[in-house]
């Protein structure tokens, strides 16, 4: 009985797997994605991005001849839950874990995967989920202590402003660039003429950008999430505002330039990753993501999909699926687009998990992202 | 001085958007003893009708007429219909919970069944500003003044000097009497319910290219326009215009001059203090127990 | 009749303790998590069920248990101080927030709760010396039980469905004491009742002031079990949640809250495949149980009995 068990696998297993002596068992990756609540269009653009490089990579065989089987869940942006479907991934056995995007989330979610030695990839960018001493996490993106300063340095430099006003979003995400913007502007000498914080998901900015005009400063810093950046931008067309708008990657976003139409012209932004990028290997990406999904991808897309081709190198690198092993191969590691194109840009992690590589500053003009100007990494100065 | 004045304005250009959505909520609880926790999503309902005219090729004018109509069936009839009527004999609390769960079906429909992403919406207004002295103003302020004004008058003067407008009034203060002076009850208090779809659907125009169109917008709203109708009195239609524009004013000052993390808090301590002190509203008459 | 009813229960008890050995941790959190709604939920049944006052801020004091017990099991108290503290603490609030509103009419109470819910909300996320903001407070400790630590997921499993259970029993008790007789009267015949002597104020206000307690514990099994708390689950929306499942499961039954609980907390994951559609069901199903089924779920037996016999 047992026997015939085992010789049914063995045959169906020969029927389906042509080249190979079996089909290996192929490698689970979780997903804890923001698919609904206020993150839903950053974690939607993550998956769909990670859902794309693992189609092209099970396409081309797979990572060491084994299929990637990708399932995403969906956190609702709520960390509670976030921590708990981060359980489930530990229980479902992943190999490597994606996300939540959102950092308050991720700050949550990944003791679980600490505790389950799994290798954890995050969208966020507070600068506190590196510092903790996790060797486990890994970013797909800066953090807020990379970007602000060389944002501080394009207000300083280009824009010569004396003073900034800033509006930010009073969450994890917005609380923390606040901070780390005020220090890299005190650093220079800069101003801050105006600190004004607005809720998550609010709707009427007339006080904020009143605020923010009344205080007369050179320019202003808009730090919020999606929708919040463009009801901004519209409150400050609305009112008139005539002097520098500047934000940090989420401002010029796709997403905010479809709803702030003609209000989005003009805004300024710094980007880690933008589908608009000269490099070949970004354009590639452009296309691919706009056939399979009928739209444009954000710089969230971007992070999901190169995210997962650095899975990939990695794996390959340490020529074995072990959690460990890669969590141990990603420090220090370099990975160049030439080799992975996957990865889009050359990238390189620290001893903490933080990655470094070029990045963009950005200008809204007639609806479109143009790049104005590229910004070498920040090890390369 | 010209910070202040800017702030009032636009302070009561916000609050007359939530005074119009006050308005029918009063106008429900006095004709019908209905307390509509939906009523946001009775803006938002129109907003996405708005949006898809347009999508069908209509100008937002007529965009906004066709909504007005959608809103009287289905928000206006089928409201009362569905829900209100075979609920009303049960009292109050029955009802409330069914509006509450009626707020979670069309939400969530919404989200499931077309978009869980915001939406651009177009201004009915111009962009930009003008100055008087050191006074900006927006077009869009302006703008929002005149047809909530506009809207409001016109039911005052509806309610107040027709035969119609003065039956309602009537069912609304004394049910029993109306009946036995001959008005037609049934009659007067759908009306109220046309009227409430119709200030919903107006509300929507003026707030969404703001808000933008999303699935829980109604959330802010509902909640301003609860708390707005409470503040001036429940059982006044005036009331809903001072608490309306109180909320309005006030969320801006309250912002700007002391903190904008607690400028959602203005309308809420406001509330809380009025519920203790006069729980009637600033205007309301108090109302006997009914057992 | 009452023989097989009891049979029944102490089965379902038993089958629920004993299911989570075969489960793994995400099945175990969740089965603990519907222990701490249930707390909260059934204290929510005392306002809404029996004293009949609609409550829209149960969350609150969900929250505000969770915030005390985080930052007292941070500084290493013990659990059974901070219990108690919580739950005292919770009552008080309970008994200032309620006076002046029920002094006034009937659904004042709900209002009242509302903006109490929402004001609450903005303290926690404004107020980031004590309770951490937006960024929450994370690192929560388990506490431990007569040196016995309750750090494993089983563990605290049981020892949150033992609460529960006391909770419970305790809630049984105190319906079947005079003080809980005087509501049945009040609930079925208000007029009579005052004429009895029934101070219907004092009641009511009193059966709020238990629910927020009752909340109030549930809240520290909640910083318990997340061990990371944040402003989000105690949202004014959280307590539609609660109130919704009270109505669903039947107000004013002992046992609606166990089903309304199974129904908002446990159900959604087996639904799952339904993604968002499982809250447009659920919106529009609660009212239509609202036009043909206002005593809820539990109240279908009866409502076949009583057609039977009309016949």
């Amino acid at each position: 009985m047992k026997r015939n068990a085992f010789l049914l696998t063995t045959m169906f297993a020969a029927a389906f797997a042509a080249p190979a002596y079996a089909q290996p068992k192929p490698i689970p990756i979780i997903g804890l994605m923001e698919l609904s609540g206020t993150g839903a269009t950053a974690g939607t653009n993550f998956d769909n991005g990670v859902k794309l490089a693992v189609k092209e990579i099970n396409a081309g065989g797979g990572i060491l001849g084994r299929k990637i089987e990708y399932t995403s869940m969906d956190t609702q942006s709520n960390p509670g839950v976030a921590k708990a479907l981060a359980q489930k991934a530990v229980d479902l056995g992943a190999y490597v874990v994606m996300g939540p995007v959102f950092s308050g989330s991720f700050i949550v979610s990944m003791a679980e995967t600490k505790r389950a030695e799994i290798p954890n990839f995050t969208g966020g960018e507070a600068a506190n989920i590196t510092q903790q001493g996790n060797p486990f996490v890994f970013r797909t993106s800066f953090t807020q202590s990379t970007a602000m300063p060389k944002l501080a340095k394009y207000i300083d430099d280009t824009v010569k402003a004396k003073s900034v006003a800033m509006i930010w979003v009073n969450n994890d995400f917005g609380k923390g660039g606040r901070d780390t913007m005020a220090k890299a502007l005190e650093e220079r000498g800069i101003k801050v003429a105006a600190d004004i914080s607005t809720d998550p998901g609010q709707v009427d900015f007339s006080g904020a950008v009143l605020k923010a005009k009344q205080s007369g400063a050179d320019a202003l810093f808009v730090y919020t999430n999606e929708e919040e950046s463009a009801r901004a931008l519209r409150e400050l067309k609305k009112q008139g505002y005539d002097r520098p708008i500047i934000g940090e990657t989420t401002l010029t976003g796709q997403k905010v330039i479809e709803l702030a139409g003609d209000a989005a012209n003009g805004a300024v932004a710094h980007v880690g990753l933008t589908a608009d990028a000269p490099q070949p290997a970004i354009k590639a990406f452009d296309q691919k993501f706009q056939s399979e999904y009928k739209y444009r991808s954000d710089h969230n897309g971007m992070k999901g999909y190169s995210g997962m081709y650095v899975v990939k190198a990695i794996t390959e690198k340490i020529g074995k699926v072990d959690s460990k092993a890669f969590a141990t191969a990603m420090h220090g590691a370099r990975i160049s687009a030439k080799d992975a194109p996957g990865v889009l840009l050359d990238v390189s992690f620290d001893q903490n998990g933080d990655l470094d590589r070029e990045s963009f500053l950005v200008k809204v003009e007639n609806g479109k992202q143009v790049v104005t100007a590229i910004l070498p990494p920040v090890s390369a100065k | 001085m010209g910070d202040l004045i800017q702030l009032i304005v636009s302070g009561i250009a916000t609050g007359a958007i939530y005074a119009l959505a006050a308005l029918g909520f009063t106008l429900l609880w006095q004709a019908a003893g209905v307390i509509n926790f939906s009523q946001g999503e009775f803006v938002m309902l129109p907003a996405f009708a708005i949006l898809l005219f347009i999508a069908l090729g209509a100008p937002l004018w007529l965009a906004f007429l066709l909504a007005c109509v959608a809103a009287m069936l289905v928000l206006g009839i089928g409201f009362k219909w569905v829900i209100v009527d075979p609920l009303i004999r049960h009292g109050v609390i029955p009802l409330v919970i069914a509006t509450l769960g009626l707020s979670i079906g069309l939400k969530s429909t919404l989200k499931a069944g077309y978009s869980a992403e915001a939406h651009p919406f177009p201004s009915p207004f111009p962009g930009g500003q003008f100055s008087i002295a050191d006074v900006n103003i927006s077009y869009a302020d302006i703008g929002t003044l005149v047809v909530a004004g506009f809207v409001v008058i016109s039911l005052q003067l509806f309610l107040n000097r027709t035969v119609t407008g003065r039956a309602m009034q009537a069912v609304a203060q004394n049910t029993d009497a109306a009946k036995v002076l001959g008005i037609d009850v049934k009659r007067m208090v759908l009306y109220t319910f046309l009227i409430n779809a119709v200030l919903a659907a107006v509300a929507a125009l003026l707030v969404t290219p703001t808000y933008l169109a999303k699935f829980d917008m109604g959330d802010a709203i509902g909640q301003k326009a609860f708390f707005a109708a409470i503040i001036g009195g429940f059982n006044q239609t005036r009331g809903a215009l001072l608490g309306g524009v109180l909320i309005g004013v006030l969320e801006n000052l309250v912002g700007f001059y002391v903190s904008p993390a607690y400028k959602e808090g203005v309308a809420l301590i406001l509330f809380l203090v009025v519920i203790v002190f006069r729980p009637e509203g600033l205007l309301g008459r108090a109302e006997e127990r009914k057992v | 009749m009452n023989r097989t009813r009891t049979f029944g229960l102490v089965a379902a008890l038993i089958a629920f303790a004993v299911l989570p050995n075969f489960l793994k941790s995400y099945g175990v959190y969740l089965m603990t998590l519907f222990c701490v709604y249930l707390m909260a939920i059934f204290g929510l049944n005392l306002t809404v069920g029996y004293a009949g006052q609609m409550s829209l801020g149960q969350a609150a004091f969900l929250g505000i248990g969770a915030y005390q017990a985080a930052i007292f099991l941070k500084l290493g108290w013990p659990i059974f101080i901070v219990l108690p503290v919580a739950g005292i603490v919770c009552f008080i609030v309970g008994l200032i927030l309620g006076f002046p509103a029920l002094r006034v009419q009937h659904h004042y109470l709900a209002f009242a709760t509302l903006g109490f819910n929402i004001l609450v909300y903005l303290v926690m996320r404004n107020e980031e010396k004590v309770t951490g903001g937006t960024f929450g407070i994370p690192g929560i400790p388990r506490p431990s039980l007569f040196g016995y630590s309750l750090d494993g997921a089983l563990p605290f499993f049981y020892f949150t469905f033992l609460s529960v259970v006391v909770l419970a029993l305790f809630l049984w008790w105190l319906l079947r004491s005079p003080w809980g007789r005087a509501f049945a009267a009040l609930r079925d015949n208000p007029m009579r009742a005052t004429s009895l002597g029934i101070n219907i104020t004092a009641y009511t206000l009193l059966a709020f002031a238990i629910g927020a307690a009752c909340a109030g514990v549930g809240g520290v099994y909640y910083a318990a079990l997340v061990q990371f708390i944040e402003p989000a689950p105690f949202h004014f929306s959280a307590s539609l949640t609660m109130l919704l499942a009270v109505i669903v499961g039947g107000s004013g039954r002992f046992f609606g809250p166990v089903l309304g609980t199974i129904i908002v907390v446990l159900l959604p994951e087996w639904l799952r495949f339904m993604q968002n559609w499982y809250l447009a069901v659920f919106g529009f199903a609660v009212v239509a149980l609202m036009i043909w089924l206002p005593g809820g779920l539990l109240s279908i037996p009866e409502r076949l009995r009583w057609k039977g016999a009309a016949k």
